[in-house]
C-alpha cells in the first residue's frame, strides 16, 4: 500500500501545477485575442498594397525591377518562423519537422539552402542538428512590430541582390483557427505577377498620373510589399502560437484534474486500509489479553 | 459632382481613418498636394510630413512617416508606414525622441549605413512635433 504522506504530497504538487497551467491558458486566451485583432488590423493595408503592386507590376513587366526578375533557382533562402517560448504543444515541432523533411528531400535540387530563423525554438532546433543558420532573430516575437519585419525583409533583399540566393521562401504556421495551425511554405520573392491582373476590364485603360515615375513608385513599393508579407506571416505565427499554447494548457489542466481525482481515490483507500489495520490490531490485542 | 470624397488612411498596424471628407492635403513626392472630389487618377509616393483633411469647417492633422497615396475621383487611399493623429501625440515624448534622434544624427558620419535611418527618425520626430503643435 502506497504511503499516505507521499500521496498527499503528490496531490498538492499536481494541484499547484494545475493552477499554473490554468493561469497560462487564461493568459494565452487574452493574448490570442489581441494578436487576432492585430491580424485584422493589418488586413486593409495588405489588401490595398497587393492591389496596387499587382496592378503596377502587371503594367511594368518583370524587367522593371530586380525583385520581379525570375532567375534560375540554384540557391534558396528559407525563413523559418517559430516561437521563442515553448509549452505550446506541437506548434514548433510540427513546423520544424516539415522544414527538415523539405531540406532532406530538396537537398539535391538546390546547390545551397540558407536558413534564416525567427524564434528561439527554431534556432535551438537547427543548432542541435548542426545545420548552419545564416541569421537568427530571437526574442522579437514578444513585442512584435512592423519594424521587425522591415529588418528581416532588408536582410533577405540584400542577399538576393548580391546573389547569395535566387529565391526566398518562408515557412510558418498558418493561423487557421484558435485550435488549428498548419505548417505552410510560401514563396516570398521574386514576386510573381499574374499577367493582366490589377484593375478590372475597362478600368485598366485609365492611366494614372505617377509621381515620380511608375517604375520608381514600383521600386519603393516592392520592398514594402515584401515587408508586409513577412509581417503578416509573423502575426499569423504569433496568433497560432497563443492558440496552440491555449489548447495545450487546456488539456494539461484537464489531465491534472483527472490525476488529482485518481490520486484522491488512492489516498482514501490507503487511509481506509490503515484504519482497518489498526482496528484489527486493537481487536486482536484485546482478544488475546482476555485469553 | 460629388461634394465629398471618401478618405482612407491605413498603416500596417491599423486602419486610422475611413470617412467622407471635403478635402485632403498631403506631402507628395514633388511637394504638397491637395485633393478635392473628382480629382484625376493619381499615384504618388509620400514623404515624411504632416497631412491634413477637412470635414466641413474642421481640419484634422496627422503626422505621416512616409508611404504612398492612390487617388481616384471617388476615393483617396493613403498607405502610411506610420501615422498618428495630432491628438494622439504626446508632445513631451515627441520632443524626447527628437533630442535622441538629433544626438544620433550628429554622431554618425554621412556615409555610415545607419545614417539614413537615423536621419529618417529625426525627420519623423520633427513631423510629430509639428503636427502636435
Amino acid at each position: 500500500m502506497a504511503n499516505l504522506r507521499a500521496i498527499r504530497k503528490r496531490i498538492s504538487s499536481v494541484k499547484s501545477t494545475q493552477q499554473i497551467t490554468k493561469a497560462m491558458k487564461m493568459v494565452s486566451a487574452a493574448k490570442l485575442r489581441r494578436s487576432q485583432d492585430a491580424i485584422t488590423a493589418a488586413r486593409p493595408y495588405a489588401r490595398k498594397l497587393r492591389e496596387v503592386v499587382q496592378a503596377l507590376a502587371g503594367k511594368a513587366g518583370p524587367e522593371a525591377h530586380m525583385l520581379l526578375a525570375v532567375r534560375e533557382v540554384k540557391k534558396l533562402a528559407l525563413l523559418v518562423v517559430t516561437s521563442d517560448r515553448g509549452l505550446c504543444g506541437g506548434f514548433n515541432s510540427a513546423l520544424l519537422r516539415t522544414v527538415q523533411r523539405f531540406l532532406r528531400e530538396n537537398s539535391g535540387n538546390y546547390e545551397q539552402v540558407s536558413v534564416f530563423v525567427v524564434g528561439r525554438k527554431g534556432r535551438d532546433f537547427f543548432r542541435r542538428r548542426e545545420i548552419a543558420i545564416t541569421k537568427e532573430y530571437v526574442n522579437v516575437l514578444g513585442s512584435l512590430s512592423y519594424f521587425n519585419a522591415e529588418t528581416m525583409a532588408h536582410d533577405l533583399v540584400d542577399g538576393f541582390k548580391n546573389g547569395a540566393f535566387d529565391e526566398v521562401q518562408i515557412a510558418y504556421n498558418e493561423f487557421r483557427s484558435a485550435i488549428a495551425q498548419t505548417p505552410r511554405f510560401e514563396k516570398l520573392f521574386p514576386i510573381s505577377v499574374v499577367e493582366g491582373s490589377g484593375p478590372a476590364e475597362g478600368e485598366s485603360d485609365i492611366d494614372y498620373i505617377y509621381e515620380p515615375g511608375r517604375n520608381q513608385i514600383l521600386a519603393s513599393l516592392l520592398p514594402k510589399y515584401l515587408e508586409m508579407q513577412i509581417f503578416r506571416s509573423l502575426l499569423e505565427s504569433v496568433a497560432g502560437e497563443h492558440g496552440a499554447r491555449m489548447s495545450a494548457m487546456d488539456s494539461a489542466t484537464r489531465n491534472a484534474k483527472e490525476m488529482i481525482s485518481s490520486l484522491t481515490l488512492q489516498m482514501n483507500r490507503a487511509r481506509q486500509a490503515t484504519i482497518t489495520k489498526e482496528l484489527s490490531e486493537i481487536v486482536s490485542g484485546s482478544e488475546s489479553l482476555k485469553g | 459632382m460629388a461634394s465629398t470624397i471618401h478618405f482612407e488612411l491605413v498603416t500596417p498596424e491599423r486602419l486610422l481613418v475611413s470617412e467622407e471628407v471635403d478635402e485632403v492635403m498631403a506631402p507628395g513626392y514633388l511637394g504638397e498636394f491637395g485633393v478635392l472630389p473628382e480629382h484625376t487618377h493619381y499615384l504618388t509616393i509620400l514623404s515624411i510630413g504632416v497631412m491634413s483633411y477637412r470635414v466641413g469647417g474642421e481640419t484634422f492633422k496627422i503626422a505621416l512617416g512616409g508611404g504612398f497615396a492612390e487617388v481616384t475621383p471617388e476615393k483617396v487611399v493613403i498607405m502610411a508606414d506610420v501615422a498618428e493623429r495630432a491628438e494622439e501625440i504626446d508632445l513631451e515624448r515627441a520632443r524626447q525622441a527628437f533630442e535622441r534622434a538629433e544626438a544620433a544624427v550628429k554622431e554618425l558620419s554621412l556615409d555610415d549605413h545607419t545614417y539614413q535611418k537615423a536621419y529618417a527618425a529625426l525627420q519623423r520626430a520633427m513631423v510629430r512635433m509639428a503636427a502636435a503643435d
